[in-house]
């Protein structure tokens, strides 16, 4: 059985402005020790994917529409108040992009670490205090005795991240949610801290979703990916298969507009055009009006993810009728 | 124009150093910040340098030296046979004209309440008398060159997309036909896909209009796409410099490799085979750098004499490439 499993998940928030369908029927599984990347631009949904499945998206003005998200046997999305919150922060942990924000600034690191112990666990202090220590160590932090009476502001950016994965990792959980964890940080600090992930992960045995806006990182950090455009998966496959046997022309051009690939001179690939507006959705695949392989159907048809080999899911119309290879 | 053997730009030992103050009445002074400690290079017309280096490097601060935004601690910056360090007011100000700056957030860069062919009309009038009746077509034919459609001219700020917006700002840059161009983190706050068109968008400008560039970001990627040579910083001072091809394919700084070695390449297989240089810990703080060569602490290749002697930029082979390291023979085999 799956460790997680999403199924037809809907979100929208309600503003004043109109509708905004945040996410619209995303669909995915994720078994123990796994790693999932997903990936997308600004407003694709990513973010609010894995903010519903935590019940964290605020309601009003967001509301879950449609969709089930199993974990082990209980779904996330339809339970209690109190079911919920003996998962999160238990066996599901999540970490955000900035670190700050999601630290109490007045409150010692050691406090805050030994929260969710005492929450979940119902420990002692001084064992609490013992797990911390040991954590902090094991998330590369050194002088730890030391660090534990500290405030968040005298860390700096990559160590508060340090701070935040032991938070999240010392309940020990069976998945962590990473939502853009390196994206604030400097390139050589962000190599530690997903070195770091990887490592926990192997300790653990934790799957792990990563959120990010960079196919860089989910290339090498990811077994499965999944493409999000416009509050839809366009994309899914294992990591290898979407990079060497693409099905979406989003996600080819999104992978060709990256500058590491290409050298000086030639002119950059880029995709045409902005991404769609979220309060006025156009009919048929959201991607058709930027798309090179885009034909009258696309404007008109509704998607739907379909596999088109073996675990490889393409929600792109023109590869599900004519096999076009992108 | 001046003679070609006579650089554009020049900077020569430029130190922009800002006092860490405490207390609010009887003030003490802590120290400095070095943000800019010694910075000497030169640009030809025409030619793009990528400034690389991580947050608190001091690229930023080196940016708005050049430009006279903030004035230096010591040092000099000559523009085409100029120097703009000595200039004061009156004179500073017209000289303005020749260079100018577009900045990371393009959401706090132009003023919300003006339209865009106001804040276009505004840059042109500042510094060249231009007749009322020629505004609009100067303001088309500018929109035109940046990529954005007639009907712009008439919108405000809010009603574009980042990427829409930092084409305004380019274009209110260009409004005053600069011959340098300071571009600092242009397109780091923007999605991947339209990175890519504000980076083919400023490679084009610079091709076309013969604009020197100095291109600064973090993301050396994004650098070794559109620079010549590419300079890297690191606590305030230049620890490599070359071509773009050279210091990317063969780095000869350790930080240079580190920090080549830890860009995300979107490619499984060669992610999985590649070595990653692991830096320890994180960059230190500039009010309390380390001896010696700043980059020591967390340097793979440091031995005693690297905390004891600062080094200085000294060349390597006959490409015009520099770094400072002083084991940098040893650890690059020629």
């Amino acid at each position: 059985m799956p460790l997680l499993t999403v199924e037809n998940l809907s979100a929208a928030f309600h503003t004043r402005n109109g509708v905004v369908r945040a996410v619209q029927d995303v669909s995915f599984q994720l078994e123990r020790g796994e790693t999932l990347g997903i990936v997308g631009e600004s407003g694709s949904g990513k973010s609010v994917t894995c903010y519903a499945i935590l019940g964290l998206v605020p309601q009003p003005p967001g509301r879950i529409e449609a969709g089930r998200a199993l974990f082990g046997g209980v779904d996330l999305l339809a339970c209690s108040h109190r079911q919920l919150n003996r998962i999160r922060g238990r066996r599901i942990s999540m970490i955000f992009q900035d670190a700050m924000t999601s630290l109490n600034p007045f409150l010692r690191i050691g406090e805050q670490l030994i929260e969710p112990l005492m929450i979940h666990e119902k420990i002692a202090r001084s064992a609490a205090t013992d797990r911390a220590l040991v954590m902090l160590d094991e998330a590369g932090i050194s002088e730890a005795e030391h660090r534990l009476k500290m405030y968040p502001h005298e860390f700096s950016g990559g160590m508060r991240q340090r701070v935040m994965i032991a938070m999240a990792l010392i309940t020990k959980p069976d998945l962590l949610i990473a939502d853009e964890p390196t994206t604030a940080l400097d390139v050589t600090v962000q190599a530690q801290i997903l070195e770091l992930i990887r490592k926990m992960q192997n300790e653990l045995g934790m799957a792990v979703i990563l959120v990010s806006h960079d196919l860089g990182i989910v290339s090498g950090f990811c077994n499965r990916v999944l493409v999000m455009y416009a509050g839809r998966v366009m994309e899914s496959a294992r990591t290898d298969d979407l990079f060497y046997h693409t099905k979406h022309p989003y996600t080819r051009g999104l992978r060709n507009s990256i500058p590491a690939l290409q050298m000086k001179g030639a002119e950059l690939h880029t995709i045409p055009g902005q991404p769609p507006d979220p309060h006025h959705p156009l009919p048929g695949c959201p991607f058709a009006p930027r798309c090179a392989h885009a034909v009258e159907y696309c404007a008109r048809e509704e998607i739907v993810m379909l596999e088109a080999a073996p675990q490889h899911g393409t929600a792109c119309l023109r590869v599900q009728k004519e096999n076009l290879s992108i | 124009m001046s003679p070609s053997a006579e650089p554009f730009l020049e900077v020569r030992n430029l130190k922009t150093h800002f006092p860490v103050e405490k207390g609010f009445l009887f003030k003490r002074r802590l120290g400095d910040v070095k943000a800019v400690d010694g910075v000497s290079f030169s640009l030809r017309q025409g030619e793009t340098l990528g400034l690389v280096g991580e947050s608190g490097c001091g690229k930023s601060t080196l940016g708005r030296t050049i430009l006279q935004l903030v004035r230096p601690t010591a040092g000099a910056v000559i523009l085409e046979g100029r120097l703009l360090t000595a200039l004061r007011g009156a004179s500073l100000r017209e000289a303005r004209s020749a260079f100018q700056m577009v900045f990371q957030d393009p959401y706090a860069s132009l003023n919300p309440r003006m339209t865009v062919s106001d804040a276009l009309a505004e840059a042109m009038q500042a510094h060249a008398k231009v007749p009322r009746r020629e505004l609009p077509g100067r303001i088309g034919a500018l929109l035109e060159k940046v990529g954005l459609s007639p009907q712009a001219r008439r919108k405000y700020p809010h009603e574009f997309s980042g990427g829409q917006r930092q084409r305004i700002a380019i274009a209110r840059a260009l409004a005053v036909a600069p011959k340098l161009l300071v571009a600092d983190e242009p397109v780091s706050a923007l999605d991947v896909s339209i990175q890519a068109q504000i980076i083919n968008l400023l490679a084009r400008l610079s091709r076309e209009m013969g604009l020197t560039l100095l291109f600064i970001s973090h993301d050396l990627s994004v650098v070794k796409h559109i620079a010549d040579r590419i300079a890297v910083m690191y606590l305030g001072r230049i620890v490599e410099i070359g071509p773009a091809a050279a210091v990317i394919e063969q780095p000869l700084h350790p930080y240079t490799k580190a920090l080549i070695s830890a860009i995300p390449i979107p490619d499984p297989r060669r992610e999985a085979s590649r070595a990653r240089i692991l830096l320890p810990g994180d960059p230190p703080s500039p009010l309390h750098p380390p001896g010696g060569c700043p980059f020591h602490p967390r340097c793979l290749h440091a031995i005693e004499r690297c905390a004891q002697v600062v080094p200085a930029l000294e060349p390597f082979g006959q490409s015009g490439r520099q770094a400072s390291c002083i084991r940098m023979r040893e650890i690059n085999p020629a």
